[in-house]
């Protein structure tokens, strides 16, 4: 009666392979459809957008080419805004995969580069790969508990892990601000710890453009969240407490544990997003004077673009990072105003929230077929 | 299990192995850039218009402050001299060097960083591109021929917004509202306080600072605090937060002092006056001065009361103060500028700082 004599049949789970083989790749098709025709729809809102602005189309189109594959430089740079994006993207799709809701990146972003920044500039006297390692480890481990404390919270007290995430954010901010400008900045006027050594950099891998190892990082955490959380006990325990933690708990998983651990690492991803921008673009911790970077908030969209799968987040990931990067140069080139690729990527994020849309499309062809 | 190790691992060759290809190819696209770059050089010479840019900071260009203030000097720019002008905004302190790199490669003559968040940034594309001038606004990069750094002696014009203060108070309580606690800052504070004091030594001045300079919202929770203290006029120097201030001053019927541009419109019955600073006059005297060919570069330009960098605003509302107020002001601003009164531009040289006869 219990599912796992089922599976362990080899004859049983042939005879249903096929059909539900065929029926797997249909419904990947369609989630893969779902964010694409958002993405062609909403480019399309947006050049349609620029258009009624009195703008260029073409030229805005030009634009968006040139920032990011119109020179090396550019292809670094495009890279070096998707890097960041990519593991905040992972953190908030690892905590939706256990059924929570991190909010905190931004806050979690902000501990690990002040950790990062800290370890990068105080340690002295390690060798460059050792240095490094430890700085992203700090990093990391800061972002990690600043996730663990509302993990816990959750986990143990049943305190709401949104409400909890968003109070860290300016918990976090706020300690930056403080630890800044009385403890750690350095010798100046700007609001700025001092640079970290270059034993603690990450290497640049296409100069002149900034783009740094973390790219490799943020795609070697994609594989990793990937065989974790499909490939591993552990991972299945985590996706069972998402799916339904009474029956998580029914199956003897310990639910408590698995979502403070969510958690914890959700907060190093998103840590290691703050750590690789100090190691390899800033080279410092610079203040926050303008508020969030955005980093955290802007993963909450690319979990959602990339269906909380790590090659979804990349992709995802990709193309947020690419709209951002082409913002400024469409001011520059063609007098699109930045907000217009705002619109493209909120065009994005509400189709795909909306795929009841697309999916009833699809659902009503079969329907039709199947009669 | 194996089988997908082995898949994942050849998709991470072959993704290494584009990005490598890439870059190869790219590299002989560089080449072609720098030579475009060359040629848009000498095509200079056959009297193009003049092109100048500016990249906000954080805040925007509709920040009501002091971005808001360096576009209008470009656009005045436009008039004058028919210049080409075009901005960039900055979303995250990261885009400062890739922003004011992107101006540069369109071949912008000049290219103006707003804020000195940006001291870096320009510091850094200053020396990709030599042939680009730029100008910084409030920050320093010293010895550098083609960057010029322009900063103000806020605490001149912030030490007038403290007469005036001191003033209009009938509470004997008036308030200040920071954005975060940078030297910039601390010079329209310590102004501001000597102000009040030159004035009338027994009136308190409140401080908050919000550490952010765009939210409104905290702008405007720090001044309800203020004035619930019992305050009635609040001087702001925290750029967009600012516009809560002038928002909290409209609701409780109480006074503002606004900031950077002349902010009276935000609220024409409340705000009694404006610290201005003419970063539209710096950002136009220096851009024209590049198009003639006379780009005071390696410079530290300071603008003060004397050089009309810094001062009061047009709309200031004489009626709502004391009648002397002006005259009052107008003495001080005098002295000032005679260079017989100093200003402190610290908390520590307010500390020590004696009102001075005049």
């Amino acid at each position: 009666m219990t599912g796992t004599v089922e599976t362990r049949d080899p004859s049983r789970s042939q005879d249903q392979g096929r059909p539900q083989g065929r029926n797997r790749l249909r419904a990947l098709l369609i989630e893969a459809l779902v964010p694409i025709i958002a993405v062609v729809v909403a480019l399309l809102i947006g050049l349609i957008f620029i258009a009624i602005t009195g703008r260029d189309p073409a030229k805005a189109a030009e634009a968006l080419w040139v920032a990011n594959f119109g020179s090396r430089r550019a292809i670094g740079e495009a890279l070096v805004s998707v890097t960041p994006l990519i593991f905040t993207g992972l953190s908030v799709a690892f905590a939706f995969r256990a059924g929570l809701f991190n909010i905190g990146g931004e806050g979690q972003y902000i501990v690990a580069q002040l950790a990062a920044a800290v370890a990068g500039y105080a340690i002295t006297g390690l060798p460059g790969w050792l240095h490094v390692t430890v700085a992203i480890l700090a990093g990391a481990l800061a972002g990690g508990l600043w996730g663990a404390i509302p993990g816990l919270l959750k986990a143990y007290r049943g305190v709401h892990e949104v409400v909890n995430t968003i109070m860290m954010n300016y918990i976090a901010l706020y300690l930056a601000n403080y630890l800044i400008a009385n403890y750690l900045k350095a010798p100046g006027a700007l609001p700025v710890t001092p640079e970290i050594l270059p034993t603690a950099r990450l290497a640049q891998i296409l100069p002149p453009s900034r783009l740094h190892t973390g790219l490799f990082l943020a795609l070697g955490a994609a594989v990793l969240v990937y065989l974790l959380l499909w490939h591993t006990r552990w991972g299945y325990e985590i996706r069972a407490v998402g799916h339904n933690p009474r029956a998580a708990e029914y199956a003897g998983i310990d639910v408590p544990r698995n979502l403070a651990l969510a958690m914890l690492i959700s907060g190093a991803l998103a840590g290691l997003a703050g750590t690789v921008q100090v190691l390899g673009v800033q080279r410092a911790f610079y203040d926050p004077v303008g508020g969030f970077v955005g980093y955290g908030f802007d993963g909450i969209a690319v979990a959602l673009l990339g269906r909380n799968h790590p090659a979804g987040v990349v992709l995802a990931a990709l193309l947020f990072g690419i709209l951002d990067r082409a913002a400024p140069t469409m001011q520059a080139m063609a007098q699109v105003p930045k907000a217009t690729i705002w619109v493209v990527q909120a065009t994005v994020i509400l189709l795909v929230a909306a795929d009841q849309i697309i999916r009833s499309l699809f659902k009503r062809r079969r329907e039709v077929a199947a009669r | 299990m194996s089988r997908k190790w082995i898949a994942g691992i050849m998709a991470g060759l072959l993704a290494m192995a584009v990005l490598a290809g890439c870059g190869k190819s790219a590299t002989d696209q560089q080449g072609g850039q720098s030579q475009q770059q060359s040629q848009q050089g000498s095509a200079e010479g056959e009297k193009k218009p003049f092109k100048a840019a500016m990249a906000t900071d954080v805040g925007g260009i509709n920040d009501q402050s002091f971005n808001a203030s360096a576009w209008r000097g470009l656009q005045k720019l436009k008039e004058e001299i028919g210049a080409e002008v075009n901005y960039v905004e900055s979303k995250r302190q990261e885009d400062y060097e890739t922003n004011l790199a992107t101006l540069a490669d369109q071949g912008y003559n000049i290219v103006w960083g707003v804020g000195f968040l940006m001291t870096n940034a320009i510091g850094a594309v200053a020396d990709q591109y030599p042939d680009t001038y730029f100008g910084l606004i409030d920050g320093e990069v010293q010895g550098k021929p083609n960057v010029v750094s322009v900063l103000f002696n806020e605490q001149e014009g912030s030490f007038l917004m403290g007469v005036f203060a001191a003033k209009t108070t009938k509470t004997g309580k008036v308030g200040f509202v920071g954005g975060m606690e940078l030297p910039v800052i601390e010079r329209f504070e310590a102004g501001f306080k000597a102000g009040v004091k030159a004035v009338n030594p027994n009136v308190q001045v409140i401080t908050v600072y919000t550490g952010e300079f765009n939210d409104p919202e905290k702008g405007k929770a720090a001044a309800l605090n203020i004035y619930g203290q019992g305050a009635d006029v609040i001087f702001h120097a925290s750029g967009k937060t600012g516009e809560g201030v002038i928002q909290a001053a409209k609701e409780q019927n109480k006074f503002a002092i606004g900031v950077d541009s002349d902010q009276n419109h935000l609220a024409p019955e409340h705000v009694i006056s404006s610290m201005m600073k003419r970063v539209d006059v710096a950002v136009l005297t220096i851009s024209k001065q590049a198009a003639e060919g006379n780009f005071p570069g390696g410079q530290t330009v300071v603008l003060g009361l004397k050089d009309n960098g810094v001062g009061w605003s047009d709309t200031t509302l004489w009626d709502k103060m004391p009648p002397d107020t002006k005259e009052v002001a107008t003495k001080w601003a005098e002295a000032i500028k005679a260079g017989k009164v100093t200003v402190p531009s610290t908390r520590k040289e307010l500390e020590t700082w004696q009102v001075p006869e005049i």
